[in-house]
């Protein structure tokens, strides 16, 4: 047991920084950057849990998987990103209710 | 008792600063209360002994993520207060919808306790006596090396992906032309002149370089406006 707390207290806190991104997804409906970073919040939550249970565990796996996490998080932001950019370039805005071109 | 105070400052501000990053009215403000929020985690995981990932997230994350979106958030030209005209209409469903699941979390939370053999189910037991990075890499590099390709792999498709994403030819690049240099023939290039003996080149002012061809178009693209 490595934890300064009970684990229970990381994964409140873990709890509750998912559930302020996820409100930041319903509350920033149109802004697609703040989207994006909350999904950054969302998923710094997932890595807070698996490195809390990872050293109540004295197991190594969680942090590893943190890890792996934290690459995909890093090319989806760098992606998504690049997609804000030309989308901002060929419509000159990047409210998400324009973002209907797809639909066939 | 003092990591255990340094776990619930840290703990606080890591929340405060989330909460700023999805209600703050300045999209720059949201970025810098983010990289907050990242140095906060980064010493909540410190506090939980993940000393490398700690620092990865430092690096990775507040010295390239964040800043990429500061860039981004900067650079695009964009009308922010348009942008926030739903966050009055949508702000009840999504306190609803966060309230229902932090409920549903604490009731999991609530409810849940270790199963007793989870110490022998361990996948890759901790050793006190060897740091935290050098176990890392150890399992990393063993058990976990064809996941580790593949996330370089991942992130090899990203940037290739970001580059062909945002690349764009604006019609005034000079790219090398092999065809039209080997094309070329000295009578397109060079001539010869006769000067008369003694008088050295005094007659002949300046001389220009031939008129040359237009060269053929080679780009095929369409969406280049007038840029020549």
């Amino acid at each position: 047991m490595l934890l300064p707390v009970p684990l229970s207290h990381y994964l409140a806190v873990s709890a509750i920084l998912l559930v302020m991104g996820i409100f930041g997804i319903f509350l920033n409906r149109k802004n697609v950057i703040i989207i994006l970073m909350s999904v950054e919040l969302i998923l710094l939550a997932v890595n807070l849990n698996l490195v809390a249970f990872s050293a109540a565990l004295g197991d190594l796996a969680g942090q590893i998987l943190a890890m792996f996490v934290l690459t995909v998080a890093a090319a989806e932001a760098a992606i998504g990103l690049a997609i804000l950019v030309i989308y901002f370039r060929n419509r000159g805005s990047i409210e998400v209710e324009d973002v209907t071109l797809m639909k066939g | 008792m003092i990591a255990s105070l340094a776990f619930y400052i840290f703990a606080t501000i890591l929340l405060v600063s989330a909460g700023m990053v999805v209600t703050a009215r300045n999209p720059v403000h949201s970025v810098l209360f983010l990289v907050l929020a990242f140095f906060n985690a980064a010493a909540l995981f410190l506090l939980a002994g993940a000393e490398f990932l700690a620092m990865i997230l430092v690096i990775v994350y507040v010295g390239a993520v964040a800043v990429l979106f500061l860039f981004v958030v900067m650079m695009l030209d964009i009308n922010f207060a348009q942008l926030r005209e739903g966050f009055q209409r949508y702000l009840p469903i999504g306190a609803t919808v966060a309230v229902i699941l932090l409920a549903e979390l604490a009731i999991v939370l609530g409810g849940w306790t270790l199963a007793p053999q989870s110490a022998g189910l361990r996948a890759a037991p901790m050793d006190p006596a060897v740091s935290n990075t050098v176990q890392l890499g150890k399992i990393l590099y063993t058990d976990y090396i064809l996941l580790f390709q593949a996330s370089g792999l991942v992130l090899l498709v990203a940037m290739i992906g970001a580059i062909v994403l945002t690349l764009r030819d604006r019609g005034f690049s000079r790219n090398q032309s092999v065809a039209v240099q080997l094309a070329r023939t000295p009578a397109n290039t060079m001539e010869l002149l006769d000067l008369a003996s003694g008088k050295g080149t005094k007659g002949i002012d300046f001389l220009r370089p031939k008129a040359r061809e237009p060269e053929p178009v080679a780009d095929t693209h369409d969406d280049h406006k007038g840029h020549h």
